[in-house]
């Protein structure tokens, strides 16, 4: 599986750093290194809706308040 | 308000932004020979002898504002026929020699070149005068006068000479591109080639992204430029204009930073590679010191490079200050990161060819790069990051910079190094004096550009080079 997070600037300001440490955390936790690859982009012309993150390039909109429940939902239970 | 160091530049603008209006209308080739009389109308000369050449000379700018002579692989050419052929006499005694009887410059020259005729007026001899400049610094009235052509007197590696005809001719084993002599000769007579028009096509070809996309690399040092709008309105143009995302060189030079200081601590002694003029330098004039040049790439080709892995189809553009990035981009090992390079000069008849007016466009954010990569913008800022860099890498090596600012600081430190009597570890060379913002494709350059630099610096979202690395 393979997440890119967008570290335009607009997704930026909106933290998607944040969302980048919070997903390398939760990778790690549980141990998803493997399977699951991580990397930055910029810009995924949706800047209104970020910080832009894609899961298998179906873009999601991803906050460093919900990205908990992101990572659960379209991560954890589609590994 | 539209600002410019001088007329000159306000010129060249004047013919790049006409370039680039027929280029996105698709009218170059049949409006290309009536742009000189679009600028100059009329029959009263404003500028030369008479509108006719006036029209001849800009001709031969709107031919390098469309890339310029495609046999000479220099980026910086001689318009000859603009050239004024500027006396170059060296030293010699005006009229304001009062006939004193102190006569100190006779004293001070050690060659014996200054003689005295029956009013006690100073003569110098010129096949005895060796241009060391001593008897103009003792004489009380200030008579003696140094003329050399300005163009000669910016060009400290010394890549200028005059040609027979007596216009100015570049040497181009020796020339940096830096871009000097452009910005100071006063009649414009020396330009660096413009590759606005092929940002037009990639930008076109681009159609909004619908095909590839187009980003824009910016140079830190646009802090410093377009101060009569807001630096997120510049961001809002760009993308107005076609590029699909900006992003920070800054980011690039983030990781230049990593990386250089740890081949520093590696090897032991280093010179920077971010600047291009420098690395050209070294090359042309200390080819034995070439080995030591970092084998990093500039922070421009790290961040194309890295762009270009994300996006396989990206076309990158890179917008800075800079003259020489022309050529660095034509380099063998830079040529698939980077497609086009424009200056700010460039980007500002860019804007003006599309009719935005950017001080009324709402404002973007450009946050991408840490503060440190941010100062390499401006000279010691290199040194700054490459020392923060090793600290943040937990690496104990203690760095001794030799910051040159300026291409003859860098002269002065190389020559010490192909002796082996440079007490430094690392010398960080920057051809323009000030660094990036005292470049020569700058709309303005002045006293305030260092501190703007700074202040955009400390407005970074990341403070350390990892945090911003981090992300990648």
């Amino acid at each position: 599986m393979k997440i890119t997070v967008c570290i335009g600037s607009s997704c930026h300001v909106k933290g998607s750093h944040q969302v980048v440490r919070a997903l390398q955390q939760l990778i790690s936790q549980n141990g998803l290194e493997d399977k699951v690859q991580l990397a930055g982009t910029f810009c995924l012309s949706n800047c209104q809706k970020g910080v832009c993150v894609t899961v298998d390039d179906v873009l999601h909109s991803v906050s460093p308040d919900n990205v908990d429940a992101f990572f659960a939902e379209q991560v954890l239970a589609k590994v | 308000m539209r600002k410019f160091d001088t007329k000159v530049q306000y010129l060249k603008y004047k013919v790049l932004r006409e370039v680039a209006r027929d280029a996105w209308n698709d009218t170059l080739l049949e409006n290309v020979l009536n742009i000189p009389k679009i600028i100059v109308p009329g029959k009263t000369p404003t500028m030369r002898c008479c509108v006719f050449k006036e029209r001849a000379i800009l001709a031969e700018r709107v031919k390098l504002a469309m890339g310029g002579d495609k046999h000479n692989g220099n980026v910086v050419e001689v318009i000859e026929i603009a050239c004024d052929e500027c006396p170059a006499a060296g030293y010699e005694v005006t009229d304001s020699c009062r006939g004193c009887l102190a006569h100190r410059c006779e004293d001070v020259c050690k060659r014996g070149a200054i003689t005295f005729d029956h009013n006690h007026v100073a003569h110098i001899d010129k096949s005895k005068c060796v241009e060391c400049g001593q008897c103009a610094k003792v004489c009380p009235y200030a008579a003696i006068a140094h003329r050399t052509r300005p163009c000669q007197n910016a060009c400290k590696v010394k890549a200028i000479s005059i040609n027979p005809d007596g216009a100015a001719a570049i040497d181009n084993e020796k020339c940096i591109s830096c871009g000097a002599c452009v910005y100071q000769c006063p009649f414009g007579a020396i330009m660096d080639k413009s590759f606005i028009v092929d940002v037009i096509d990639i930008l076109k070809g681009s159609d909004f992204g619908k095909n590839y996309k187009v980003y824009a690399v910016v140079a830190p040092s646009i802090a410093s430029q377009f101060t009569y709008a807001k630096l997120g309105q510049v961001i809002t143009g760009l993308k107005k204009i076609g590029f699909h995302a900006v992003v920070e060189a800054a980011l690039g030079a983030d990781m230049v930073a990593m990386w250089e200081s740890k081949e520093i601590a590696e090897k032991g002694f280093v010179t920077s590679s971010c600047c291009p003029g420098f690395v050209r330098y070294i090359q042309s004039a200390f080819p034995a010191l070439e080995k030591y040049i970092s084998h990093n790439p500039s922070p421009m080709a790290a961040i194309g490079q890295y762009i270009k892995r994300t996006d396989p189809t990206a076309k990158i553009v890179f917008i800075g200050p800079c003259t020489a990035k022309k050529m660095e981009m034509q380099r063998e090992e830079v040529r698939p990161y980077i497609d086009s390079v424009l200056t700010f000069e460039e980007l500002q008849a860019l804007f003006d060819s599309r009719e935005f007016d950017i001080k009324n466009l709402e404002e973007d954010v450009l946050d991408n790069a840490s503060y440190y990569g941010r100062l390499f913008a401006r000279s010691g800022g290199v040194t700054d990051a490459a020392v923060q860099a090793l600290k943040e890498q937990n690496i104990d090596f203690e760095i001794k910079p030799e910051v040159c600012d300026g291409i003859e600081a860098c002269k002065v430190a190389l020559l010490k190094k192909s002796k082996n009597v440079l007490a430094a570890n690392f010398i960080e060379g920057m051809a323009c004096e000030g660094g990036c913002i005292g470049g020569a494709g700058c709309l303005t350059h002045g006293p305030k550009d260092k501190t703007q630099v700074d202040k955009y610096g400390q407005e970074a979202f990341e403070k350390t080079i990892s945090d911003a690395l981090s992300v990648l």
